[in-house]
C-alpha cells in the first residue's frame, strides 16, 4: 500500500483540495517537471483509493489554474512555465489573509486599522533589508 | 456514452410495515455507487429487487439493459453479488467453493483469485462453517471479484471487517472501476468509506430516495456556519437550511443549498459569520435523517 499521495479524512478539507495540493508539491519540487505526464484519473484514482470523480474534479481545477494542461486522448501533463511556487505562495497569501480577517472581525479591527499595521510591519522588513 | 449499468425507475415496493416509493436509481458504466440510509430505510430490499430476488410491485427495473426480475438469469451471469444474509456450504471449504464458481463461470480468474487469498488473509482448506462473520465476507467478496463481473452489487461488504480488511477491500473495489466499463454498487454505514471511493452517492430514508447525486456536488452543497448574532437581531431562514442551533449569541447554521453568497446574506441580517466549515458524510448523513424526521414530527 505504497500510494503516490496520501488523502486524510481527519483534514477538514475536501479531498479534492488535498489532492490538488500534493500534486502541486510534486511540481514545485520538480519532481514532477513541465511536460511531466500525470498519471491517468483511474490509476491515480486507484492508487490513492479514492473515487474517479474526486481526481477529476482535481484535474479540472488544476487545469482551470493553468498548472496542468489535457489533451484529449493524450492524458494530462505538467503545464509549460506553470510557476507553481508562485502560486503556492499566492495561496498561502491567501490562507493568511483569510485567517486575519476572521481574527480582525472577532477583535473588532477595522480594515483601515489593518492597513495601518501591516503598512508598520512592511516598512520594518524593508528597512532591515535595506 | 454507453448505457446504464443500473437503472430503477418508480419503484414501489409494499409490505405492512413498509413500502418503497417512487425509488429511482442510475448507475453509469466505470463508476461506484455508495448507497446509504438509515436501518430499515429499504436499502437491502432496493437490492434485493435490483437482483431480481423480490419482485417489485411496480415501476422499471433494467439491470445491464435486462429487465428484472424476468431477465434476471442473463443479467446475473455478469453480476458479483454479496451479501450479508448470503451462506456458504458449510461442511464444503474455501477451496470447494472456488473450484465450483470457476466450473460454473467461464469469467473465473483464477491469478487473481489466488492473490486476494492472500491479500484477505484467508486459508483455502478452512472449512467455511468455521470461519468468522468478517472472514465469511471476505471469502464471498473474493468469489464475487474473481468472477470479473461488469457489476458488483455489494449489500454491507464492510460490516464485521477489520480496518486492514476494510483497507484490502475499498483498494480491491477501486481496482475493479481502473477500467471504465466496470461498476460497483455497495451499501455500508461505514460513511467514512463511502465518502472515500463514491462517484456517485444514493441516499434512501424511509422508502425514499431522498438525494442521488454527484459525490463532489452533494458534499459541495452541505455546510456549516458559526455565525455571531447581535441580541435582538434573528436568523432568516433560508431555503436549504436544516437546522440554526443558538447558544447565547453564537449560532450555528447548517445548510443544504450552500451558496458563495449565502454568508453575505447573513451579514445583511446582521450576523458574522465567523466560520464556514465543510461537513463529513457522516454529519450530513445524521443532519439530513434528523431534519427529515423533524418535518414528520411537526
Amino acid at each position: 500500500m505504497n500510494s503516490l499521495f496520501i488523502i486524510s479524512q481527519a483534514d477538514p478539507r475536501p479531498m479534492y483540495l488535498q489532492l490538488m495540493e500534493q500534486i502541486c508539491q510534486r511540481i514545485a519540487t520538480a519532481d514532477w517537471p513541465a511536460g511531466f505526464e500525470l498519471p491517468s484519473i483511474r490509476a491515480l484514482a486507484a492508487d490513492v483509493r479514492v473515487s474517479v470523480i474526486t481526481v477529476k474534479r482535481a484535474y479540472l481545477e488544476l487545469e482551470r489554474q493553468g498548472v496542468i494542461v489535457t489533451r484529449q486522448g493524450k492524458g494530462s501533463f505538467v503545464a509549460e512555465g506553470a510557476d507553481v511556487g508562485l502560486r503556492l505562495r499566492e495561496q498561502e497569501l491567501e490562507d493568511h489573509l483569510k485567517s486575519v480577517a476572521a481574527l480582525s472581525l472577532l477583535l473588532g479591527v477595522t480594515p483601515e486599522q489593518l492597513d495601518a499595521r501591516v503598512r508598520v510591519l512592511r516598512d520594518e522588513l524593508t528597512r532591515e533589508k535595506s | 456514452m454507453s448505457a446504464p449499468l443500473i437503472e430503477l425507475e418508480g419503484v414501489e415496493k409494499s409490505y405492512p410495515y413498509f413500502r418503497l416509493e417512487g425509488v429511482r436509481l442510475r448507475l453509469e458504466p466505470g463508476q461506484v455507487m455508495g448507497f446509504i440510509g438509515p436501518n430499515g430505510a429499504g436499502k437491502s430490499t432496493t437490492i434485493r429487487i435490483l437482483m431480481g430476488l423480490i419482485a417489485q410491485d411496480r415501476g422499471e427495473v433494467r439491470v445491464m439493459g435486462c429487465a428484472m426480475p424476468r431477465e434476471q438469469a442473463v443479467a446475473k451471469r455478469d453480476i458479483g453479488f454479496v451479501s450479508e444474509e448470503m451462506r456458504l456450504y458449510g461442511m464444503a471449504s474455501l477451496d470447494w467453493h472456488m473450484r465450483f464458481v470457476a466450473s460454473v463461470v467461464p469469467s473465473w480468474d483464477s491469478a487473481y483469485a489466488e492473490l486476494l487469498l492472500k491479500r484477505f488473509d484467508l486459508h483455502r482448506d478452512q472449512r467455511t462453517k468455521t470461519l468468522s462473520h468478517g472472514q465469511r465476507m471476505k471469502a464471498m467478496m473474493l468469489l464475487a471479484l474473481a468472477r470479473r463481473p461488469r457489476l458488483l452489487v455489494l449489500d454491507e461488504p464492510m460490516t464485521g471487517l477489520d480496518p486492514v480488511a476494510r483497507q484490502e477491500l475499498l483498494s480491491e473495489l477501486m481496482q475493479v472501476v481502473s477500467d471504465e466499463q466496470r461498476s460497483v454498487l455497495f451499501s455500508s454505514h461505514h460513511t467514512q468509506d463511502v465518502e472515500l471511493i463514491s462517484d456517485q452517492i444514493a441516499f434512501i430514508d424511509r422508502g425514499r430516495i431522498i438525494e442521488s447525486t454527484d459525490k463532489e456536488v452533494f458534499l459541495d452543497r452541505w455546510r456549516r456556519m458559526h455565525a455571531e448574532v447581535p441580541s435582538g437581531k434573528s436568523l432568516p431562514w433560508l431555503p436549504g437550511v436544516v437546522d440554526v442551533t443558538s447558544s447565547g449569541r453564537v449560532a450555528v447554521i447548517t445548510t443544504k443549498a450552500f451558496t458563495n453568497d449565502l454568508p453575505a446574506f447573513y451579514e445583511q441580517a446582521g450576523a458574522t459569520i465567523r466560520e464556514i466549515q465543510h461537513m463529513t458524510l457522516e454529519e450530513i448523513f445524521v443532519a439530513e435523517v434528523m431534519s427529515s424526521r423533524k418535518e414528520n414530527h411537526a
